[in-house]
C-alpha cells in the first residue's frame, strides 16, 4: 500500500521502491521496511480497539445499558483493554518509530539482528491473529487484567485463545527489546558517545530494558493461567490451595514496568520535537537521559500500588507507596526540561509541536493524578473507579498516542519523503487535545463522585458526565480520522520534501527522504553534541524558506500522471 | 530460538569478510553484538522461569512440611543420573565450541553428537521418571492421589494425620508440589528439546559444510544456551529433589 | 440528587480524614499544571518564530535550577506521602468497640450476617456514630467492597478475609457498589447502606430486619450451634488434651510448632478451620481434619465469630453474648 506513490521513475533509490511486490515486504529484513509492517498492523488493531472504545462510549450514553447485554459490554471493554494495550500502545513507538528511527538516528545499516526482527513482526502478527480469532469467534470476558480466579475457573469465554494471543505479542516485544539493546550498544556510528546520542535513543534503551525484563514474567504468569484453565491445576486457584494475589503480584510486576514501556518511548520523541522546534539544545540533557533510566529502575519495584486493598500488609504498603511518589519525580524533571528548552528558543508551531505541547499539558495532568493512585489514603477511595480510568487514559492516550502522532508527523517527511498538509495537522492536534480533554476529564470527577470502572448499569447521578464524556470522545474520534485520511493522502499527493524539511539536526536527517536501503551513503562520523541547533544566536531566523523543505519539481504534483524527472542530489 | 535465527542470519553473509553480515563493520562487532545478544536472551529466560521460581518460593513457605514429604517421591537417584547427563553434556558442549574455534570439523561433529546424545538420555531418564508419576497417581488432575510416606506418618509432629484428616488439604497441598514440579521441569524440558533441534541442525550443517559453520559463532551460541539449560536444572535439582528438613 | 459536578456524600469519618487530603492533592496539581502551562505559553508567545525577543546568553543547563525542580516536587510529595500513610493507617486502626458486620460476595450478590443473626441481601443497616467493623470473604470471584460516601474500598477475596471499618457520620441511604469486575453482572452487584438514628436502628434490630422470623440467633449463636454439631468440644474442650483451648484465642499471638508466633486474628481462625494442619500450636498434633468441605463460608464466619465470642469470665463453651451486643454494654 505504501509503496503505490512511488515509482522506479523517480530516480534515487530508496529502501521504498527497492522492490514493491507483497513478498519483497513479507519478507524484508529492513528496519525500515518492518517498521512499516507494524506500522500497518498497528493501525489495523487500533481500529479494532477503537471500535471497543466506540461502543463502550456509546452505551454509557444512557444510564440502563440500552444497547449492549452484559456479556457484550464486558467483551467490549476487554476487548478495548487487550487490543488497545498488547497490540497497540506497546508496539507503536518502539516497534514503528523505534525500528524505523533508532539505526538511522545512530548511524547502523540496520539493527543488529534483522531477522529477529521479521520474527518478531510476525510474532505480533500471530498474536495479533490469535486475538482478531478470540474476539471475533465470541470474546473475552476477563477485562485485560485477566485477573483469576475468575479468568482461570470462572469466565467461559475465549480466554485461552487472549492469553495466547497477549504471549505471542510479549515475545514479539521482548525480541524487539532485545534487538534495540544490542543495536544501540554495539552498532553506534564512530564519535557516536553515550551522551551525544538523541534523547530518543535513550529512552528506548530504557524501555528495551524493561521489555527484556519484565515481559517474560507475564508470558509465564498467563501460561500458568492457560494451565489452570485447561488442565485445570490450581495455581492461583484457593480453593486448590493457590493465592489468587500472587497472580496479581506476578501480572503488576510486567504491567506496571509495562506502563513505562507505553509512556517512556513517548517522552524520548517529546524531547527530540521540543528541541527541535525550539531551535534549542534540549536544556539538562543528562538529566532527562538519567531519568529515563531512574523511571525503567524504579518502576521495578512499584508495582504493588495495584494491590492496596487486597489486604496485603501495611507497610509492604507503606514501602510500595513511597517507591510511587520517588517514580513521578524523574517525569517531573523531563517536564520541567523540555519547558525549559522553549526558553530562548525560536519557537515553530508546526503540527508536531502542537502535538508534543499537547502531550506535555496531559501528561502533566496524568501524571499528577497518578499521586492521588500511589497516595493510600486517597488511593482507598479512588482505587478501581473512574478517577483510575481517566488517569491512565491521561497517561496512555494523553501521552503515548500523542507522543506517537507528534513523532509519526515528525518523522512522516523522512518515512515516506512527502510532506503531510500542515493546516490539517494542526487542525487535528487541535481536536485531539480538546476531544481527549471533554472525553476524559469528567471522568476524574465521576471517579471521586464514586462509579466505579466496567460499570454500564451505573445511578443516574453519574449520568451529565458520561453524556459528556462521549460527547468529547466523537470529538476524539474525528481528531483521530483526519490525520488517518490526510497520512494515506499524502503518501501520494504530498509535497516531496528534501532530506531534512524540518532543518533539524540528527544522523537521521543527514541522509535522503525516505532513506536508500542502505541508510547512509558514506559511514557517518559523529563530531558534535546531540541537539546541536546554533540558531540560539541569531536573534531572529527568517520563515523557513520552502526551497529548505521541498524538493522543486514536486510543484506539479497534483498532476501526477506527468513523468518526473529523476532527482539526483539533495538541496 | 535466537540462536537459530542467528544461525539462519548467518548464512547469508557477504561483503569482504564472507561471514560479515552487511549491517555490520567489522567482525569484532559482528561477534559482540552476538553475545550482548545472547546473554540479553539469556537474561530474558531466567526472568521467564523467574515467575515459576517465585510461585514454587511462595507455595514452599506455605506448606513446608508437605513439600517436604513429596519431594520424596521423586527419584534422587534418577535426579542425580540426570545432573550428572547434564552436566557432561555441558562439557562436551565447550568441547565442540572449542573445537569449533580451532576449527576442527572432525571434533565439532563429534562433541555436538555427544552433547545430543546425552541431551536424548537426560529425556529417556526423564520418561521413566514422569511415567512413574503417571503409575503412582501423582500426576496432577482427577486421578491425583497422593499417598503420604511413612516418614510423614511416623513423624512425631505428624502422628496419625493419614488415619485422621481426610486427606482433601494434604491432596490439595501435594498437588501444589507437582504442579510446580511438571510446569517446571516441563518447561525445562521444553528448552531440552529446543536445544536438540538446535544442535541437531548445527551438526547437519557442519556435516554439509555449510558456510555459516565456518564461523564459530553459532556454534558458541548454540552452546551458551546449553549451558543455561544446564544451569537452570542445577537450580530445579535441589528445589525438588534435595529439599531437606 | 446532586448535580453532574456535586462532591459525593461525606458521610464517614474516613470520609472526613481523606477528603483534605483529596483536595490538597488537587491544589499541588492544578499548581504544578499552571505552572508548566504558563512557562509553555509565555515561552511560547515570546520567544515565537520571528518575535522580536532577546535570545541573547543562552543556557543549556543549570544544575541549580535542576536541583530545585527535582528536589521540591520531592519535598512536596515526601509531605503527601506522610500524611496519605497516616490517613491510611487511620484507615487500618479498627476501633475495640465496634459493631461486626459478616460480608459474604458472591456472584453478584452481597451477603450481610450481622452479630444478632440479622441477614441482609444486598443490604446493610447500621447506625450513625457507631463504628462498624466490616469482614469480608468471597466465595467465588474476587469482588470489593466499595461505598463511595465512606470511601471505604476493599477487595473481597476468595480464601482469606479482609477487613475494614468505618463510622457513618449521617443519616441517609448510600451506595453499595462491587468495586473489582467480577463477571457478567458485575454492574449490578450493588445494594444500598442505610445508616439510621440509634433509635431507628434498634427499632429495625428489634423488627429483626423487617422480616418476621420467629427466633433469632445471633451469628455467634448459630456459630455456636455449628460447634456443638460437630463436636469440636470434645477436642477444643475445658480442660485442653488433644486441642488448644479457644478461650481468649482472638488477637492473642500463638506460638507454632516450627517455631513461628502468629497472631490468631480472624484469617487464623479461619485457616486452622480450612487447613488446620497449615499452623499447628506448639506443644498439639495436626490431628484435625478440614472443615472445608463441611462448612460454607457464611458458616465458617459464624464459627469465628462464636470463637471471638469466647472470653474468660463468660462461661467458656457458651456464647458470650455481652461482648458482642455492645448497645447494652454502653
Amino acid at each position: 500500500m505504501s509503496a503505490t506513490g512511488y515509482s522506479a521513475k523517480e530516480g534515487k533509490k530508496n529502501y521504498l521502491n527497492n522492490g514493491t511486490s507483497i513478498r519483497s515486504w513479507l519478507t524484508t529484513l529492513d528496519h525500515k521496511r518492518i517498521a512499516i509492517l507494524y506500522m500497518v498492523g498497528v493501525m489495523v488493531f487500533f481500529a479494532i480497539g477503537a471500535l471497543g472504545a466506540t461502543m463502550i462510549r456509546l452505551e454509557l450514553i444512557r444510564n440502563d445499558g440500552f444497547i449492549l447485554e452484559h456479556d457484550t459490554y464486558n467483551r467490549m471493554f476487554s476487548m478495548h483493554g487487550i487490543v488497545m494495550v498488547f497490540f497497540v500502545i506497546i508496539p507503536s513507538i518502539p516497534a514503528i518509530l523505534g525500528n524505523f528511527c533508532i539505526p538511522l538516528m545512530i548511524g547502523a545499516k540496520d539493527v543488529a539482528f534483522p531477522r529477529l526482527n521479521l520474527l518478531s513482526w510476525y510474532m505480533y502478527i500471530t498474536g495479533g491473529i490469535l486475538a482478531a480469532i478470540a474476539i471475533f469467534s465470541g470474546g473475552v470476558d476477563t477485562g485485560w487484567t485477566f485477573y483469576t480466579p475468575y479468568s482461570s475457573q470462572f469466565s467461559n469465554s475465549n480466554v485461552s485463545l487472549a492469553l495466547f494471543a497477549a504471549f505471542f505479542a510479549g515475545f514479539s516485544s521482548i525480541f524487539t527489546g532485545l534487538n534495540f539493546i544490542v543495536t544501540i550498544h554495539k552498532m553506534r556510528a564512530p564519535g557516536l558517545t553515550w551522551f551525544r546520542l538523541p534523547l530518543f535513543i535513550w529512552a528506548q534503551y530504557a524501555t528495551s530494558i524493561i521489555m527484556v525484563l519484565a515481559t517474560p514474567v507475564i508470558a509465564i504468569t498467563l501460561m500458568c493461567i492457560v494451565v489452570e484453565r485447561t488442565l485445570g491445576l490450581g495455581i492461583f486457584d484457593p480453593t486448590k490451595g493457590g493465592d489468587p494475589v500472587l497472580m496479581q503480584h506476578m501480572f503488576w510486576f510486567y504491567s506496571h514496568p509495562a506502563v513505562y514501556i507505553m509512556i517512556v518511548p513517548s517522552m524520548g520523541v517529546i524531547s527530540e520535537v521540543v528541541s527541535c522546534f525550539s531551535r534549542r539544545k534540549i536544556f539538562g540533557y543528562p538529566f532527562i537521559a538519567f531519568s529515563s533510566l531512574a523511571i525503567a529502575v524504579f518502576g521495578f519495584v512499584v508495582w504493588g500500588h495495584h494491590m492496596f486493598l487486597t489486604g496485603q500488609s501495611a507497610y509492604l504498603g507503606y514501602i510500595f507507596s513511597i517507591l510511587s511518589f520517588m517514580v513521578a519525580i524523574p517525569s517531573a524533571v523531563k517536564v520541567f526540561n523540555w519547558a525549559a528548552t522553549m526558553y530562548k528558543g525560536h519557537i515553530w508551531f508546526t503540527a508536531p509541536m502542537l502535538f508534543a505541547l499537547g502531550f506535555i499539558g496531559l501528561f502533566v495532568v496524568g501524571g499528577l493524578t497518578g499521586l492521588f493512585l500511589s497516595s493510600m489514603g486517597t488511593d482507598l477511595h479512588l482505587h478501581d473507579t473512574y478517577f483510575v480510568v481517566a488517569h491512565f487514559h491521561y497517561v496512555m492516550v494523553g501521552g503515548s498516542i500523542m507522543g506517537f502522532l507528534a513523532g509519526i508527523h515528525f518523522w512522516w517527511p523522512k518515512i515516506f519523503g512527502r510532506m503531510y498538509p500542515e493546516n490539517w495537522a494542526k487542525t487535528a492536534a487541535i481536536l485531539v487535545f480538546l476531544g481527549f480533554n471533554l472525553t476524559f476529564f469528567p471522568q476524574f470527577i465521576l471517579g471521586y463522585q464514586g462509579m466505579p470502572r466496567r460499570y454500564h448499569y451505573y445511578s443516574a447521578q453519574y449520568l451529565p458526565l458520561n453524556v459528556l464524556s462521549s460527547a468529547g470522545a466523537s470529538v476524539l474520534a474525528v481528531g483521530y480520522i483526519i490525520p488517518l485520511f490526510y497520512l494515506i493522502w499524502s503518501l501520494k499527493y504530498g509535497r516531496r520534501v528534501t532530506s531534512n524539511p524540518w532543518r533539524a539536526v540528527g544522523l537521521e536527517w543527514m541522509t535522503s527522504s525516505p532513506p536508500p536501503t542502505e541508510n547512509f551513503d558514506h559511514k557517518p562520523v559523529v563530531t558534535w553534541e546531540a541537539y546541536d541547533y546554533h540558531y540560539s544566536e541569531i536573534d531572529d531566523l527568517p520563515e523557513e524558506p520552502e526551497s529548505m523543505m521541498y524538493l522543486p519539481e514536486d510543484e506539479d504534483a497534483h498532476t501526477h500522471d506527468k513523468p518526473e524527472a529523476a532527482v539526483g542530489g539533495e538541496v | 530460538m535466537s540462536a537459530e535465527a542467528a544461525v539462519q542470519e548467518h548464512a547469508h553473509g557477504h561483503g569482504h569478510e564472507p561471514d560479515l553480515m552487511h549491517q555490520f563493520d567489522t567482525m569484532e562487532q559482528q561477534n559482540d553484538a552476538y553475545m550482548t545478544g545472547m546473554w540479553t536472551f539469556l537474561v530474558t529466560e531466567i526472568m521467564f522461569f523467574g515467575g515459576l521460581f517465585c510461585a514454587y518460593l511462595v507455595y514452599r513457605y506455605s506448606y513446608p512440611t508437605i513439600f517436604f514429604d513429596a519431594h520424596k517421591h521423586l527419584s534422587i537417584r534418577m535426579g542425580g543420573l540426570n545432573t550428572f547427563i547434564l552436566l557432561t553434556s555441558s562439557f562436551s558442549m565447550a568441547l565442540a565450541v572449542r573445537a569449533a574455534q580451532l576449527k576442527s570439523r572432525k571434533g565439532q561433529l563429534i562433541w555436538l553428537a555427544v552433547t545430543v546424545l546425552f541431551a536424548f538420555g537426560f529425556l529417556v531418564v526423564k520418561y521413566f521418571e514422569y511415567s512413574a508419576k503417571f503409575e503412582h497417581h501423582l500426576v496432577p488432575g482427577p486421578y491425583f492421589n497422593y499417598e503420604p510416606t511413612t516418614s510423614l506418618v511416623n513423624n512425631p509432629h505428624f502422628n496419625g494425620i493419614v488415619s485422621q484428616i481426610p486427606g482433601a488439604q494434604l491432596q490439595q497441598w501435594a498437588q501444589m508440589f507437582f504442579v510446580l514440579y511438571f510446569c517446571m521441569t516441563g518447561l525445562h524440558g521444553i528448552h531440552v528439546i529446543i536445544g536438540i533441534i538446535v544442535i541437531s541442525i548445527l551438526w547437519w550443517m557442519v556435516y554439509k559444510g555449510h558456510p555459516a559453520t565456518r564461523y564459530f559463532m553459532p556454534i558458541e551460541m548454540t552452546g551458551l544456551y546449553w549451558h543455561f539449560v544446564d544451569i537452570v536444572w542445577i537450580f530445579l535439582y535441589p528445589l525438588f529433589y534435595l529439599i531437606p528438613h | 440528587m446532586p448535580g453532574p459536578i456535586s462532591m459525593p456524600e461525606q458521610a464517614s469519618t474516613f470520609a472526613n480524614a481523606m477528603d483534605p487530603l483529596f483536595w490538597v492533592l488537587v491544589a499541588l496539581t492544578v499548581f504544578f499544571t499552571v505552572i508548566v502551562g504558563i512557562m509553555i505559553f509565555a515561552f511560547g508567545i515570546r520567544y515565537r518564530r520571528g518575535s522580536k525577543a532577546s535570545r541573547k546568553n543562552p543556557v543549556h543547563h543549570n544544575l541549580f535550577v535542576e536541583v530545585v525542580w527535582t528536589g521540591i516536587p520531592l519535598l512536596m510529595s515526601l509531605v503527601v506521602f506522610v500524611w496519605a500513610s497516616e490517613v491510611y493507617a487511620f484507615s487500618r486502626r479498627m476501633p475495640k468497640d465496634a459493631l461486626q458486620v459478616y460480608v459474604v460476595g458472591k456472584q453478584w450478590m452481597w451477603h450481610i450476617q450481622h452479630a444478632n443473626g440479622i441477614r441482609e441481601n444486598d443490604e446493610l443497616h447500621v447506625p450513625v456514630g457507631k463504628a462498624v467493623n466490616l469482614t469480608f470473604i468471597s466465595q467465588d470471584v474476587i469482588h470489593d467492597f466499595f461505598v463511595p460516601a465512606f470511601r471505604i474500598h476493599t477487595d473481597v477475596i476468595p480464601g482469606h478475609y479482609t477487613n475494614a471499618w468505618f463510622e457513618a457520620t449521617k443519616v441517609g441511604v448510600y451506595d453499595l457498589f462491587c468495586g473489582q469486575y467480577c463477571g457478567t453482572q458485575h454492574s449490578e452487584m450493588i445494594g444500598k447502606v442505610y445508616v439510621m438514628e440509634p433509635a431507628a436502628y434498634q427499632a429495625w434490630l428489634a423488627s429483626g430486619g423487617d422480616k418476621q422470623v420467629t427466633k433469632r440467633q445471633s451469628i455467634a449463636e448459630s456459630g455456636e450451634e455449628i460447634f456443638n454439631r460437630f463436636q469440636c468440644v470434645q477436642c477444643h474442650g475445658f480442660a485442653p488434651a488433644r486441642a488448644p483451648s479457644l478461650v481468649d484465642l482472638h488477637n492473642t499471638p500463638v506460638r507454632l510448632e516450627d517455631g513461628r508466633a502468629v497472631l490468631a486474628d480472624d484469617n487464623y481462625l479461619r485457616e486452622s478451620i480450612i487447613d488446620p494442619p497449615k499452623k499447628v500450636v506448639e506443644g498439639y498434633q495436626p490431628v484435625m481434619a478440614s472443615y472445608q468441605n463441611s462448612l460454607s463460608e457464611d458458616q465458617v464466619l459464624q464459627l469465628v465469630a462464636f470463637i471471638k465470642s469466647l472470653r474468660s469470665g463468660n462461661k467458656a463453651v457458651a456464647p458470650a453474648e455481652g461482648n458482642r451486643q455492645e448497645g447494652k454494654q454502653q
